[in-house]
């Protein structure tokens, strides 16, 4: 499995994470690695914390508790900086900037700024660079961003929900040249979204976040092997003793129809059909059972961490 | 010059990377891929399919092992020989005891879905390996009761 190739430096490990207002949690006990050259989906309700956990690692926001290290450094400092983009959801951008302006800028503050390939990314999507940036449509505006944030050759990029209000053209047009930038650069990528049918076969790594901390954390075909989506006949109330053995994340019955997410300890006997979950259904099935055993590989464990963790002090 | 185009189906159940060595395999059998011509690179993949570069690279991984491509440095992904075989064509022996076996079939009165279903478990006895997508469906005989 581990081809040496994933056995690199982490690009983010947090410790513990949280963020605490006076009114409750925006984010807690967030622990995880993530691995240098992934794509990663960071997934969770609204309210989760994903954006504060984004804006923690961008050095927008100071944590109250744990810590998080970029490449082994702090958010804020010179090289983490230097390493580091960040895409917000609102995509800031002066509206009375020209494109050619908006990257001048980017060519001025960044040392070690990519002209040509901020400019190849705006090139592709058509976007005249004379144009205001206030009279650019949705996906143009994520265009210029996204060049941006490739122009400064980050070897990490971290963006929030970058595809929320595009249409499915531009969607797939903007992410095929996300992914394209990120295959040339070897660029680390952890990108927030709700669009759950976006992740499939987009990301390689998730991080899955939920009340009480990360529910699910880690490299997609290992995550996905280990799950089971079993269906058959109902037997009686709730789970078939069968299939007791088994780790279960969620259950659902409709009429005579028993249908269950486990984590099998062992072979899966009995009158059942068994069949290996699609992305979408395994991330719904943790997000709708905030009771169910979190799940976190030992790729994405940070020093320390069992595999059971996510312990609330209540 | 890009020389396939993968086509993802994400809801399928079956991992990308699988999907790219089938359809590379299913290229190599018909002739629309032949010795030398070069794979789409991973950036390509992801432009156009909106596919993972490590899921291409996990794929063109697969291939390799298998003999069938081999990466050149530098310049990209190559295949080296093709899967085309006489026995697949459709003037092999094997193919014409088929169509003898699916006239049977149709003489004793099976449909379509019933062949298909025969032949799946059949295909799933004799090639049984690792993870096969269940297709829906299993119990729901369709034959038509011809009124009493």
């Amino acid at each position: 499995m581990s081809e040496g190739m994933y056995a690199e430096e982490p690009a983010i490990e947090a410790y513990g994470l949280g963020m605490r207002y006076r009114r409750g949690w925006a984010l807690r006990d967030c622990s995880f690695r993530l691995p240098a050259g992934r794509i990663c989906g960071l997934v969770g309700p609204n309210g989760a914390g994903k954006t504060t956990l984004l804006s923690i690692a961008a050095h927008v926001l100071q944590p109250t508790h744990g810590s998080i290290s970029l490449f082994g450094g702090a958010p804020g400092s010179v090289e983490s900086g230097r390493r580091t983009a960040f895409l917000a959801q609102e995509k800031p951008l002066f509206r009375r900037f020209t494109v050619a302006e908006t990257l001048r800028l980017g060519r001025e503050l960044n040392p070690g700024w990519d002209q040509r390939a901020a400019e190849g990314i705006i090139r592709a999507g058509n976007v005249p660079f004379d144009a205001k940036i206030g009279t650019l449509s949705g996906g143009q505006r994520t265009r210029v961003a996204i060049a941006l944030a490739f122009g400064k050759r980050p070897d990490l990029l971290m963006l929030d929900e970058p595809m929320s209000d595009l249409d499915p053209v531009v969607r797939h047009e903007i992410m095929g040249t996300l992914l394209a930038e990120a295959a040339e650069r070897g660029t680390t990528v952890l990108m927030s979204t709700h669009v759950l049918a976006e992740l499939e076969n987009v990301c390689d790594y998730l991080v899955v976040v939920s009340g009480g901390g990360v529910r699910l954390a880690g490299d997609v075909d290992e995550l996905m092997s280990v799950h089971t989506l079993v269906t058959g006949a109902k037997e009686g109330d709730g789970m078939p003793p069968a299939l007791g053995c088994h780790t279960l994340v969620e259950s659902r019955t409709s009429g005579r129809q028993f249908t269950a997410l486990i984590r099998p300890e062992g072979p899966v006997t009995g009158p059942w059909d068994t069949n290996a979950p699609n992305m979408e259904e395994l991330l719904l099935a943790y997000l709708r059972s905030p009771d169910a055993p979190p799940l976190i590989t030992p790729t994405a464990q940070v020093h320390g961490q069992g595999f059971g963790t996510g312990a609330v002090a209540a | 010059m890009v020389t396939v185009e993968y086509r993802i189906d994400r809801r399928s159940g079956v991992p990308a990377f699988q999907q790219i060595v089938q359809q590379t395999k299913q290229a190599l059998r018909l002739g629309v891929l032949v010795p030398g011509d070069r794979l789409p690179t991973a950036k390509e993949v992801a432009e156009t399919s909106t596919v993972n570069p490590n899921t291409t690279l996990k794929a063109y991984r697969e291939l390799e092992r298998e003999g069938l491509v081999e990466p050149r440095p530098g310049q990209g992904t190559f295949v080296r020989r093709t899967l085309g075989r006489p026995e697949t064509g459709t003037d092999s022996p094997l193919y014409a005891e088929l169509v003898a076996w699916m006239s049977k079939a149709a003489g004793a009165g099976l449909e379509r879905e019933d062949v298909a279903a025969l032949v799946a478990s059949a295909m799933e006895k004799q090639y049984a390996a690792g993870n096969v997508a269940a297709t829906g469906s299993t119990g729901a005989t369709t034959t038509r009761s011809t009124g009493e």
